[in-house]
């Protein structure tokens, strides 16, 4: 019997039933955009703790009411004007122990960035979107200042011209070819420097 | 003349597609492998509030996200007020903590347990209150890492 070779393949059509495939794919495709603000709930307490003292002028009261309205210190305040306030409040040193800080020593305002709390309440009807709003910030307020303390004191560690929020993205890129010691070691200490110190009371 | 004169006509020659499916196939590929679909049908609207402070939410360890907002169109029967879903239904607040606990037993490796982190997606036109009902039952079922999941964009435009 003769050898009949198998006819080939129309492969005419492949094209059109990739773009089918490839379109489908477009449309269905979202790029999952995971960020956000972290934060740290404080655990249940235990009923009969201690209470503790803590001196009013280190806790920086921020209130929003159910209009939306920040109350900064019992006096109202713009959004835009939080994040200058917070710093200020922040980097006071007031008590003198603070050598890094670079803020009016203001004997009325906080100690110290490490004793100084701020506390931001909220009504049950307060927008979710004006509560982001001063969480972000009350976060700019302290990376702002991480940030400056990071480009003062980085250079002498062999991070030159790096802020604190670049330093922590380094930190976690498996392709940074520094030393990652270092870099956490340095970023640890600017933690402890100006500690996050957000507590949201319901 | 006639001599010189070029076989074929001078018309341009037809671009030659044979690669083309190449293409598309390696852009089908490209497309394939970054799709996620989506875990959870929302029944609710989900518009996140925008901030320029923001992390990066580490995919190594284990998320939990709640959602929370007004009932989407489609769902106008559970009313005008923010609810809460979980998963694919809408849900209580008194459900968070055993949704917690369904989460925690349902990640594999047991030293991530710790590591779990709830992302709160939650509408921008929702209230605190029913907020601040969720962080209450975190803080009871002790998970207390969250996320307050936002767009990014300027949070003076909120």
């Amino acid at each position: 019997m003769a050898k009949r070779s198998a006819p080939e393949v129309n492969a005419g059509s492949m094209a059109d039933i990739a773009f089918l495939l490839l379109i489908f794919f477009l449309v269905t495709t979202t790029i999952p955009k995971d960020s956000g603000i972290s934060r740290k709930l404080p655990p249940m307490e235990p009923p009969n703790d201690d209470e503790v003292v803590i001196k009013q002028k280190n806790i920086f009261t921020v209130l929003l009411n159910n209009k939306d309205q920040l109350l900064v210190e019992d006096e109202l305040m713009e959004l835009k004007d939080l994040r200058k306030a917070a710093i200020e409040f922040l980097d006071n040193g007031g008590d003198g122990s603070c050598n890094y800080c670079n803020g009016a020593k203001n004997p009325k305002s906080s100690d110290n960035p490490d004793k100084a709390i701020i506390s931001l309440k909220n009504e049950r009807e307060t927008s979710y979107s004006a509560y982001i709003s001063v969480q972000n910030e009350l976060v700019a307020a302290y990376n702002d200042l991480r940030n400056k303390r990071a480009l003062q004191i980085g250079p002498q560690r062999g991070f030159r011209d790096m802020t604190f929020v670049q330093m922590e993205e380094n930190y976690k890129d498996p392709k940074f070819n520094g030393n990652k010691e270092k870099l956490k070691e340095l970023i640890d200490q600017i933690r402890n420097e100006y500690p996050e110190k957000l507590s949201e009371v319901q | 003349m006639s001599k010189f004169k070029s076989k074929k006509d001078n018309a341009l020659p037809a671009v030659n597609t044979a690669s083309l499916p190449d293409i598309v196939f390696m852009l089908l590929f490209f497309f394939m492998v970054v799709t996620v679909m989506r875990e959870d049908t929302l029944m609710i609207e989900n518009r996140l509030p925008l901030a320029d402070q923001v992390e990066k939410l580490e995919k190594k360890y284990p998320i939990s996200y709640i959602y929370a907002g007004k009932p989407a169109r489609g769902y106008e029967k559970y009313g005008e007020e923010a609810r809460l879903q979980l998963n694919d239904k809408f849900a209580d607040i008194s459900d968070i903590q055993a949704f917690i606990n369904a989460e925690r037993a349902a990640i594999a490796r047991e030293e991530l347990v710790d590591y779990l982190t709830v992302s709160l997606k939650v509408d921008k036109e929702a209230n605190m209150g029913i907020v601040g009902d969720i962080k209450q039952e975190l803080r009871k079922a002790n998970a207390l890492k969250i996320n307050y999941s936002v767009g990014t964009g300027s949070a003076l435009d909120n």
